[in-house]
């Protein structure tokens, strides 16, 4: 068996919320306390992706999906769990011994506006972090080549390099975006909803892109969206998330012709689809996502899940792999497997 | 030079009365301070071109005006005119390169509080709020009235007075800033912080310096002028426009009002300019005011 | 037969910026029958959210409403003052957008600004509207509404906010909501929520609904009608099955095609090649010609006119896609 480019395992990112000492201190019956209120991203998800592969993560708002993606690119400092990064682990490293690590590992934003310095020319964006691997052993005739090759690929012309950020489109700035990342040929792309911001018929241009450069390159995704239809395209195996858990993986066509999990369920039949052949009676899951600062006792869902019964509220379920491979989160699937 | 025409600032501007006035303002006093010692006639402060006969004329429009003196002259028979041409570059220099330094410590100390925030950024911003806390004409005194006078110490003076604008400004532009994406792609190319912060944070927050800076020549000028009218600022061989506000103020009530009302008018309206255009400048530079 | 609500003849609203100036809205004309949900889709630049504000002009300098007719209910409201709109805007129209936040005043509670609308609007005394406030938060869902009148915006989700938004504007009755984007920033599984209980409410009250979105998904599930805008005209109107399954417009094709679709799943999105054009810079000709794999020579001497293909629809080509083609 081969090297997963990624592999992760009980990831765990909590944020300490409430501002500085001075903000959360307290004077009560006769004390002082600072308490500390603690924001609950990730809460022990594992995953691993093997070369070549699309792997997507999906979920709502809150569910930790983006924190999961940033926190593996170490914008964010993992609170506990392991990272291995072409089989070594990164999750302790500081932020000098990553620079190495980098060349593997590379991500693609969100926004195409506010993922471009608006300072800086397009052909210095794009062969940042060529040059931070480099050093001085560039040559700057050499890194501007890189530059304008690297835009060539992605559809851009050698005069728009001189041009700054705020002249081009967003479907543009993606583009330049994804060169940034090409540029040390890496061999996983973090893209954290890559096409959310951008228009239907850019946003198509953009993942047939993406799929071009991922044969072109044999490159690796962790595809971070809130859209299934999109997921769907692009992705090999889905990962679901609820709060910070993961509640589901499973291939593409195992999640989408037989979803196990209640919320995945849910979320493939509220998908507001133009196939009317597709429009499955809905399950109904009221209400919203409760607040990552005060866990549900139990399963993460039950607050939501219309199939919740006792043992939900007491007995948080584990990720369990299933005869087909998959693997569920839901005291459900364990009576039926 | 076109592009600056054609751009939608220059656009903006023709079509705002107050920084144009405002702009005009500094350009006219901007040339006089650069160019005036070539053109006015007397160099007030060489002995051998005063004449004590010509002590205390008025403005020539006034009988008794002599007309080589346009605004008339001191006790020392001084152009008044030519007191404020020379003052002003005094002053200017003053207000200019206290702004400079300050900028840069200000800029310095804000970019490290606002982007490693935590125990860098509540040391600083404590000693910034206690320095807030006080007038800034009395830190200014204090100062002057401990450490002596001096042009230097002025300048000294004013820096400590002005960092903590400049702290504060950077500190809130870096703290949005470092939220933003693109702060996060640079750690993810691998770049250390220092890097970050000259490379990415700073040209970012550039923009609002630009504007403080402007309204801090202005107030620096004030605080200078106010210094020493009250004796503790420049020394009486260097004179700025507030001494010479000072000075023509002991004559002021025997009816030689020339000698020090045409220096507080001119500190007026330098500074009203420099405020008008800076107005401006915040208008146009700050996109959520537009 | 159903009856027109509001009519919409030629709207243009253009915007004299210092670029240049932004046809924003060139020409626009659809209708709303009561009762009904009519789509606006397009783009980024379609000028799809211009037409919602230009209703109820509601558009600032230097933007303008240079021509055109919007007849709601038999009257021109391009002609009426001032102080007549004020009684049309949140009364007979109201507007729901894409941030709740902006349609919340944060400093009054829940319960006051619902109750504002209805001293407005009717003649109920304290403990009436009261009841009625309550009942209406409960009809788009919302429980525990006695106690949820005193709460502040803030104390909401995203979610419950865009809830109380349509309950304030069906409390004042309207008989048209402009919803921009109502959903855009919600989750799906809320999203489905808010869609249906805009459905069901309008369909129980016979209001009729104009529903801006960028989502061709949003807009077949919703609309009886659809009109695709693109560079600020209409290329396309018609019933909502007709445009979803057999579009006459090659934008409208492009933007479909654009979408992946689950059921079908191609290797490659068909794309729609290039960008938008700058809207400063249009001169005659379809706008969509460079775009367009089926344009001729003729595309760029003259703009298309909107005319009817077949069916429900009219699109604005001078080479539309047949039943077969589509």
């Amino acid at each position: 068996m081969t090297t997963p480019v990624l592999e992760v395992r009980n990831l765990v990112k909590t944020f300490h919320v409430g501002g500085g000492l001075f903000e959360r201190l307290r004077f009560e019956k006769g004390r002082f306390s600072a308490p500390q209120k603690i924001l609950r991203a990730v809460n022990g998800v594992s995953l691993s992706i093997a070369p070549g592969e699309v792997m997507a993560l999906v979920g709502e708002s809150g569910c930790g999906k983006s924190t999961v993606a940033k926190t593996i690119a170490r914008i964010y400092e993992p609170t506990s769990g392991e990272i291995r990064i072409d089989g070594e682990d990164v999750s302790h490293l500081a932020s000098r011994q990553m620079r190495p690590v980098r060349r593997k590992l590379q991500m693609i934003f969100q926004d195409p506006y506010a993922s471009l310095d608006p300072r800086q020319r397009v052909k210095d964006i794009v062969i940042e972090p060529r040059r931070a691997q480099a050093g001085r052993a560039m040559s700057r005739k050499s890194l501007e080549d890189e530059a304008v090759a690297l835009l060539a690929r992605v559809g851009l012309n050698a005069e728009q390099a001189n041009r700054y950020p705020h002249q081009f489109s967003g479907g543009q700035r993606q583009r330049i975006g994804i060169a940034r990342a090409l540029s040390v040929r890496p061999k996983l792309i973090i893209a954290d909803e890559p096409v959310s911001a951008l228009d239907v018929s850019i946003q198509a241009q953009i993942l047939n892109l993406m799929m071009d450069l991922r044969d072109e390159f044999g490159l690796s995704y962790l595809f971070v969206s809130h859209d299934l239809s999109v997921v769907h395209h692009i992705a090999d195996r889905i990962g679901v998330m609820y709060l910070g858990f993961m509640v589901e993986t499973a291939s593409r066509d195992q999640l989408f012709s037989r979803p196990k999990h209640p919320y995945t369920k849910a979320l493939l039949s509220a998908a507001p689809t133009i196939d009317k052949a597709l429009r499955k009676p809905e399950i109904e899951i009221a209400g919203e996502v409760p607040s990552a600062l005060r866990l549900p006792q139990g399963c993460c869902f039950r607050t939501r899940c219309p199939f919740a019964f006792d043992r939900c509220a007491v007995e948080r379920p584990a990720l369990r792999q299933q005869p087909d491979g998959s693997s569920v989160a839901c005291h459900l699937s364990e009576s039926t497997a | 030079m076109t592009r600056l025409l054609s751009s939608e600032f220059f656009y903006n501007y023709r079509r705002n009365l107050p920084a144009m006035l405002g702009s005009m303002l500094l350009l006219f006093f901007a040339l006089m301070a650069l160019l005036g010692p070539s053109i006015v006639a007397q160099n007030p402060y060489d002995v051998s071109k005063l004449e004590l006969m010509d002590s205390f004329k008025p403005p020539i429009w006034l009988e008794g005006g002599d007309s080589r003196y346009l605004l008339g002259t001191d006790g020392q028979g001084r152009d008044v005119l030519a007191s404020i041409v020379y003052g002003a570059r005094i002053s200017a220099f003053i207000g200019l390169t206290a702004m400079a330094f300050s900028c840069l410590i200000g800029t310095t100390l804000g970019l490290l509080s606002g982007y490693y925030g935590g125990t860098v950024d509540n040391v600083i911003m404590r000693v910034a709020d206690i320095q807030l806390s006080f007038p800034s004409m009395l830190i200014a005194l204090f100062l002057m009235s401990a450490f002596g006078t001096g042009i230097v110490m002025v300048l000294i003076a004013l820096t400590a007075v002005g960092w903590v604008v400049y702290a504060r400004t950077v500190r809130g532009s870096t703290l949005s800033e470092i939220q933003k994406e693109y702060i996060q792609a640079a750690r993810v190319a691998g770049l250390g912080n220092l890097q970050i912060i000259v490379r990415h944070v700073l040209p970012n927050v550039l923009t609002p310096l630009i504007v403080v800076s402007t309204i801090q020549v202005g107030t620096f000028i004030l605080i200078e002028a106010s210094l020493s009218f009250l004796g503790v600022g420049v020394p009486i061989t260097e004179p700025s426009l507030g001494l010479l506000v000072k000075e023509g103020f002991d004559v002021l009530f025997s009816g030689i009002w020339w000698t020090s009302a045409f220096p507080g008018l001119f500190i007026m309206f330098l500074v009203f300019g420099i405020n008008l255009f800076g107005d401006f400048l915040r208008d146009e530079l700050n996109p959520r005011l537009r | 037969m159903s009856e027109t609500l509001l009519d919409i003849r030629g709207l243009k609203t253009h915007f004299h910026t210092f670029g240049g100036l932004v046809k924003a809205v060139d020409g626009v004309s659809f209708q709303v029958d009561k009762g009904e949900v009519v789509g606006l889709v397009g783009e980024s630049g379609g000028g799809k959210s211009v037409i919602g504000f230009s209703i109820l002009r509601l558009i600032d300098p230097p933007g303008r409403i240079e021509a055109g007719e919007i007849i709601f209910d038999g009257e021109d409201l391009t002609k009426k003052s001032e102080e007549e709109l004020r009684t049309v805007r949140g009364g007979e129209i109201a507007m729901v957008f894409q941030d709740p936040m902006t349609s919340l005043n944060p400093v009054y509670t829940i319960g006051r600004q619902m109750d504002e609308m209805l001293q407005l609007h009717t003649d109920l005394d304290a403990s009436a509207r009261r009841k009625r406030c309550i009942r209406m938060l409960e009809d788009v869902g919302i429980s525990e509404a006695e106690s949820r009148l005193d709460a502040y915006p803030h104390q909401f989700s995203g979610g419950m906010r865009q809830r109380v938004v349509i309950a304030i504007a069906l409390l004042a009755g309207s008989r048209l909501i402009i919803a921009d984007e109502p959903t855009t920033a919600l989750d799906v599984t809320v999203q489905s929520q808010i869609l249906k209980l805009m459905r069901r409410q309008i369909a129980e009250r016979g209001a009729a609904m104009i529903l801006v979105t960028h989502d061709l998904a949003i807009v077949s599930e919703m609309a009886d009608r659809v009109v695709v805008l693109y560079c600020g005209k209409v290329v396309e109107r018609g019933r909502t099955e007709d445009v979803i399954s057999h579009p006459a417009h090659p934008y409208t094709r492009g933007l479909l095609d654009s979408i992946p679709r689950i059921a079908d799943r191609q290797r490659r999105l068909q794309q729609i090649p290039g960008m938008v054009p700058d809207i400063r810079k249009l001169g005659e000709g379809c706008s969509f010609r460079d775009r367009c794999s089926r344009a001729q020579p003729l595309c760029a001497e003259k703009t298309p006119e909107l005319l009817p293909v077949r069916h429900s629809l009219d699109a604005a080509c001078h080479y539309p896609l047949n039943e077969a083609e589509a």
